[in-house]
């Protein structure tokens, strides 16, 4: 074991160094490109023993990265926003053909506007998929989660693919001292790949992805990937276990932070998940019992988790960095639909912020607390509440002026 | 297989790995032409499917096909086809998989796929000098969702989507690929299957992209009758619609050159997609472009019709 200053698209690059892959088909793209730099850079220098490929497209690329997985060889590729859209076609084929292929995300907004900054718009679109989702909050969590990941992924009763997800900028050019596992430790946690269900061989020819005719075979097959899924919740734990016990470190489906005696909760995903602790520590210090439970894993969704966590609190606030337009935040509506056949239940509000990286500052924290102690109880909430400060408002009146548009 | 060049249909292979009981329709040319092609590379193979008719040729729990098979979606076989030759190479490396099972790699995709969606992923695998075959059966249209006009659609040709006859020509996806200088490509046709068969005898020789392009008559959108397949097959080629030739490296040379060429008009009259040249009146001017279109591409090679 050593310890390194790593970003976080330099552990994630360590995550799949470790992880002995055979094989990367990649497509640059910002903010994720340096993941792949640093990959090519060790399979030329000989410090890996896997094969690089660069593809014509990312929708090229994630057809060779589930092609090569269902040959039978262990893949990595990694893409970020549009990239993701542009293969997002074959993330549905490759689930379907049940293959265990690791892919990394680094968040970045959607067009229109374009734009480096990050938030989940990208990721949670492909939630549908059957790949599975962790969402990281630091760089030594995304080297981990990569080794989860290839366990989690070739588990004979998931056989999934997975996504390892994190914040371009916030995390993936943000360094921060990362412990490296050795080989050997590594090797007892994730073993060598050895395919039993998906590959070619000449001597077995087989059919994959094949057409089924008729609703009920169809259904026949969703439902088998739908229960692998939800069976990847267990297998998940497990690994979280095994990884303890191997490195030290925990980690569970949801992360729960001053949780026990809070009366106040903010629900967060990924990088900005940091700064909802500090607000959560400077909110404790003014004497209100915030807390923060942070989901990790977003497919296959942690319910009974997420029920257990916060059934007995007073307010809820789910702060999602994506928006579906015209409807608000995917989060809030996962985590209230999970919470309505619930007998007791905190009241939920809604909160988008943070999108396209737009920070969010101590004082909306604030707002936000205030928000969830008013709310609770209340009749009647605004939801969702756009996140947006005044000065960000003047600040885009001023731009509005020199383009002459106001 | 011996590298003796084969001189007559008597000498084919007599091994089937395609089997019959399939959906595709009668009288598929496609399909005939696959049925030779497999002939020639025989079992261990993995067909990397794009959409297209063939997507249905494997249906749960069923397939016609003695070697394994992977359907990709429309744009991306050859990228399938990528992942699946490097993994194998890979496995063979790293002592996982005995050189003796190893697989060729098949990409069998539609004119739909390989002239539009799929032309910048064959483009991508070309370039990357990907070892592996690509077959496209090109019936000139979107055969699969009903016949509606594709990059392949010749002039003149009615579809679904070009309901008074396309008004420009097809693309020449012979010219696209060569310009890439892939090792060898060729065009093919069921009706010339001692031809097919040389050009795959020929093909296995190059380590590389080794591209087949079929003029393969399809009944329901060419409104023939299945049982013409075979004749259609033969006048494209007899008229000088649909020229027989192999590129080595990029070097042009035609395979069969007809003694005495027939006109188009004898190819064009079979057909309901053309039927609007003929009824209800004949439309001189569009047969003598047609015709004129032809000699033109034959007078480049020096042919003169
Ligand atoms: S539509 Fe045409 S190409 Fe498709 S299976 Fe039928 S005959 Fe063959």
């Amino acid at each position: 074991m050593k310890k390194e200053m790593l970003t976080g698209n330099t552990a994630a690059a360590w995550g799949v160094r470790l992880a002995e892959i055979d094989y990367i088909p990649a497509f640059p793209i910002t903010p994720q490109t340096e993941i792949i730099e640093t990959l090519s850079g060790w399979i030329s220098e000989g410090a890996m023993d896997a094969r690089f490929v660069t593809m014509d497209s990312e929708h090229s690329m994630v057809a060779a990265a589930g092609a090569a997985s269902a040959t039978g060889v262990r893949v990595f590729t990694a893409t970020s926003s549009q990239g993701l859209m542009y293969g997002f076609e074959m993330l549905y084929t490759v689930a379907g053909w049940r293959v265990p292929l690791v892919m990394i995300n680094v968040s970045r907004g959607l067009s229109s506007p374009i734009t480096l900054g990050p938030d989940h718009n990208d990721i949670l679109a492909a939630r549908d998929s059957g790949f599975l989702q962790i969402h990281c909050e630091n760089c030594q969590e995304v080297l981990d989660s990569v080794l989860m990941a290839y366990r989690l992924a070739e588990d004979e009763r998931v056989l999934l693919p997975v996504f390892v997800n994190l914040d371009g900028f916030y995390l993936s050019f943000t360094r921060e001292p990362v412990e490296i596992p050795d080989m050997d430790e590594v090797r007892r946690f994730l073993p060598s790949y050895k395919p039993e269900h998906a590959f070619f061989n000449a001597n077995r020819p087989m059919a994959q992805g094949v057409a089924v005719l008729g609703g009920a075979y169809y259904s026949y097959f969703k439902y088998q990937m739908h229960l692998a899924s939800q069976k990847a919740l267990d297998v998940y734990k497990e690994i979280c276990r095994d990884f303890e016990k191997e490195f030290g470190r925990k980690y569970d489906a949801i992360e729960e932070y001053r949780l026990e005696d809070a009366e106040y909760v903010l629900i967060m995903t990924n990088s900005f998940s940091t700064m909802g602790k500090a607000a959560v520590n400077r909110a404790r210090d003014q004497g209100i019992k915030a807390g923060l439970l942070r989901l990790r894993l977003l497919r296959p969704f942690p319910e009974e988790d997420i029920r257990n966590a916060i059934r007995e609190k007073k307010s809820v606030g789910v702060i999602d960095q994506n928006i579906s337009v015209g409807k608000g935040g995917i989060l809030y509506s996962e985590v209230a639909g999970c919470l309505y056949n619930e007998k007791q239940r905190p009241f939920l509000i809604s909160f988008i912020g943070g999108l396209g990286g737009k920070d969010i500052s101590p004082q909306e924290f604030e707002f936000i607390f205030g928000q969830l102690i008013k709310g609770a109880g209340a009749e009647k909430v605004e939801s969702p509440h756009l996140l947006y400060t005044q000065e960000e408002w003047e600040e885009m009146q001023k731009l509005k002026e020199i383009a002459g548009k106001e | 297989m011996s590298t003796e060049p084969i001189k007559s249909i008597k000498d084919l292979p007599l091994d089937e790995n395609l089997f019959p009981g399939t959906p595709a329709c009668a009288g598929c040319g496609g399909l005939l032409t696959l049925r030779h092609c497999l002939k020639m590379l025989g079992d261990k193979v993995v067909i990397v499917n794009a959409a297209g008719c063939f997507t249905l040729l494997s249906i749960y729990p069923f397939t016609p096909f003695k070697s394994s098979w992977l359907y990709t979606a429309m744009a991306c076989a050859p990228a399938g086809a990528q992942g699946v030759r490097d993994a194998l190479d890979i496995l063979i490396e790293k002592g996982k998989l005995n050189p003796g099972d190893d697989l060729k790699v098949l990409v069998l995709t539609g004119d739909g796929a390989a002239y539009d969606m799929g032309l910048s992923s064959t483009s991508g695998a070309i370039y990357r000098n990907l070892d592996f075959y690509y077959i496209c059966y090109d019936n000139e249209a979107y055969g699969n969702t009903g016949f509606q006009q594709s990059g392949a659609t010749p002039f003149a040709s009615r579809t679904k989507t070009t309901p008074i006859g396309k008004d420009f020509p097809k693309k020449d996806l012979f010219e696209i690929w060569n310009s890439h200088k892939p090792p060898y490509l060729a065009t093919i046709s069921p009706a010339y299957p001692v031809d097919l068969a040389n050009k795959f005898k020929k093909a296995e020789q190059y380590k590389g992209p080794k591209l087949f392009i079929s003029l393969t008559p399809c009944p329901p959108g060419w409104s023939t009758d299945p049982s013409h397949t075979f004749k259609l097959a033969k006048l494209a080629v007899d008229t000088g619609i649909w020229a027989l030739k192999e590129s080595v490296s990029g070097e042009v040379k035609h395979t069969f050159v007809p003694g005495k060429f027939k006109p188009v008009e004898e190819y064009l009259k079979e057909q309901g997609r053309f039927s609007h040249l003929f009824k209800p009146e004949r439309k001189e001017e569009t047969l003598g472009k047609i015709q004129e279109m032809v000699n033109e591409y034959w007078k480049q090679y020096g042919v003169l019709l």
